[in-house]
């Protein structure tokens, strides 16, 4: 240990640099893939209990007791990666095999600029949230890839569906991080949780219906239900990924959606709800240990988000494919105009965030 | 007005709320799944699961080789042939049932004169190989021989609705 700190210290302070932050986003990428793994059972868990059943629980956690049904993420794991990748003879072999990466790069590398807790960031740049709008509204590419390069009806249909959708709700969501923005005046992740902190400091007490809109149109975002058209098992088969199986199915359909649902529930954590601020800070005292900004609050309000997706799934049924066109363009986009107009007389009058 | 009425209703998604409301309740009900193996879930003494052939007290077959019951199966699932035995009597020298075809009706425990053919409430069966899913006499008589205590007091349980 002693020899392994003296190599390190002797190293250029680029590569120690270079090596330090590997460690740290292996570490990320590691908590994420985990996250994904929990999050497809939690999904059928909680949609269990939702519906008056149990959900998994045959396969325990390398036999623990009371882990029932903990271990089924890795035995789906397991099978997905031993189980044939079936090659459709008229799809586009190199499309259809990259697709699935290029579904899963965006979906990783927005987590760089995600502000974990107030010491613990990957990249602090100060174009964070550009960042994130471009890689979010990359990852549809992998979709529409792997409906195009499956080379079949079904797939296609799904993958036009999904980008029609991602387009409609991309907007509404820029402008309720617009409304964000103008709160912070900071694209930086980190400075836009540090301007929540204070009583009443967080976003959503006065941005609600931007908070509302956001996480909708990043449920609509993820192609998750009710807005998960693209897939819709009752018309299209299963949409994108029909062709999809195995170590493919996993990587182009399992893993993105997942970690873009649990992108989005940290992003409108970040942007709305503080982010790792405490819900407590500025009521309690600020020596009080139930008011210190740390990553367990940040996390609590995750597994809120993500848990409100799967209610959200157990709840409503699909939306038909004009109403959601309907939702995004014609209830969405003008209600985020309408509360930024909204926000610009606080601005005006000097109330919320603008009190000072 | 109305309309003013409903777009506030829309905008506030109360009925979106209500039907979240609803599923939350469901979550924290008590569930309706039977962890099958481990937990089972009441049996009728009327259930119609795997045949047996019953003898009387003594030992006596109690089929008579009658035929009824395979003239009653309306899934053509039993094949009867009958001789002289040694004592005189009538009776099969072949009883098959092929469960493939059977439907588990029952009729053939109604038709039977004498209370030879019954279905027994044992409903965890498994063939391995083909040819499994013929029960000849010999097989029917030892499931007779077997449960013969818990097939006489399924039909006592049942007598008073007869």
């Amino acid at each position: 240990m002693n020899s392994l700190a003296r190599y390190y210290t002797s190293l250029d302070p680029a590569l120690q640099f270079a090596l330090l932050k590997g460690i740290e986003i292996v570490g990320v990428l590691l908590a994420v893939v985990i996250s994904v793994a929990f999050m497809t059972l939690a999904e059928r868990k909680v949609i269990g209990w939702m519906q008056g059943r149990i959900g998994p629980n045959r396969v325990t956690l390398f036999g623990i007791p009371f882990t029932d049904g903990w271990g089924q993420p890795f035995a789906d794991v397991v099978k997905l990666l031993f189980k044939e990748i079936v090659l459709p003879a008229s799809a586009d072999r190199v499309l259809f095999l990259l697709a699935p990466m290029i579904a899963l790069v965006p979906a990783f590398a927005t987590w760089a600029v995600v502000p974990f807790s107030p010491s613990f960031v990957l990249a602090d740049i100060d174009a964070g949230l550009l960042y994130i709008l471009a890689l979010t509204s990359l990852g549809v590419y992998g979709i529409i890839l792997a409906g195009w390069a499956t080379n079949s009806k079904y797939a296609l249909l799904g993958a036009l569906r999904s980008a029609a959708q991602i387009v409609a709700y991309e907007i509404a969501m820029g402008f309720a991080l617009v409304g964000v923005l103008m709160v912070s005046g900071s694209l930086n992740l980190s400075k836009i949780v540090l301007s929540q902190s204070g009583p009443f400091g967080w976003n959503v007490i006065w941005l609600a219906p931007l908070a509302v809109i956001y996480f909708i149109s990043g449920i609509a975002e993820t192609n998750r239900a009710p807005f998960d058209v693209a897939e819709g098992e009752s018309e299209i088969v299963a949409g994108f990924h029909v062709e999809y199986s195995g170590a493919t199915f996993a990587t182009l359909f399992a893993l993105p959606e997942y970690a873009n649902m649990i992108l989005i529930a940290t992003l409108t954590s970040v942007m709305f709800f503080g982010g790792w601020l405490s819900p407590f800070d500025g009521y309690l005292g600020a020596d009080s240990l139930l008011a210190q900004p740390s990553f367990v609050w940040l996390f609590a309000k995750i597994v809120f988000f993500l848990f409100c997706f799967l209610w959200f799934r157990a709840t409503f049924p699909r939306y038909r494919y004009d109403q959601i066109m309907r939702l995004g363009w014609k209830v969405f986009i003008p209600l985020t105009l309408v509360w930024i107009f909204v926000e610009g007389l606080m601005v005006y009058w000097h109330v919320g965030p603008w009190r000072h | 007005m109305i309309s003013v009425r409903n777009l506030t209703k829309t905008l506030l998604l109360g009925e979106l709320l209500q039907g979240l409301g609803l599923t939350f309740k469901y979550m924290l009900k008590p569930k309706f799944t039977v962890r099958y193996p481990e937990e089972k879930t009441p049996q009728s003494p009327r259930y119609r699961g795997l045949h047996a052939l019953r003898r009387y007290p003594n030992g006596e077959e109690r089929c008579i080789a009658c035929k009824l019951c395979e003239a009653v199966c309306p899934a053509l699932a039993i094949t009867i042939e009958s001789d002289v035995a040694i004592d005189g009597t009538r009776r099969t020298t072949r009883y098959d049932i092929d469960l493939f075809k059977c439907i588990y009706c029952g009729f053939c425990e109604e038709a039977c004169p004498v209370d030879a053919i019954v279905e027994t409430r044992i409903h965890e069966y498994h063939m391995e190989n083909p040819g499994e899913n013929i029960m000849t006499k010999d097989k029917l008589l030892a499931i007779g021989e077997r449960y013969e205590s818990m097939i006489t007091a399924d039909k006592a349980a049942d007598a008073a609705y007869r």
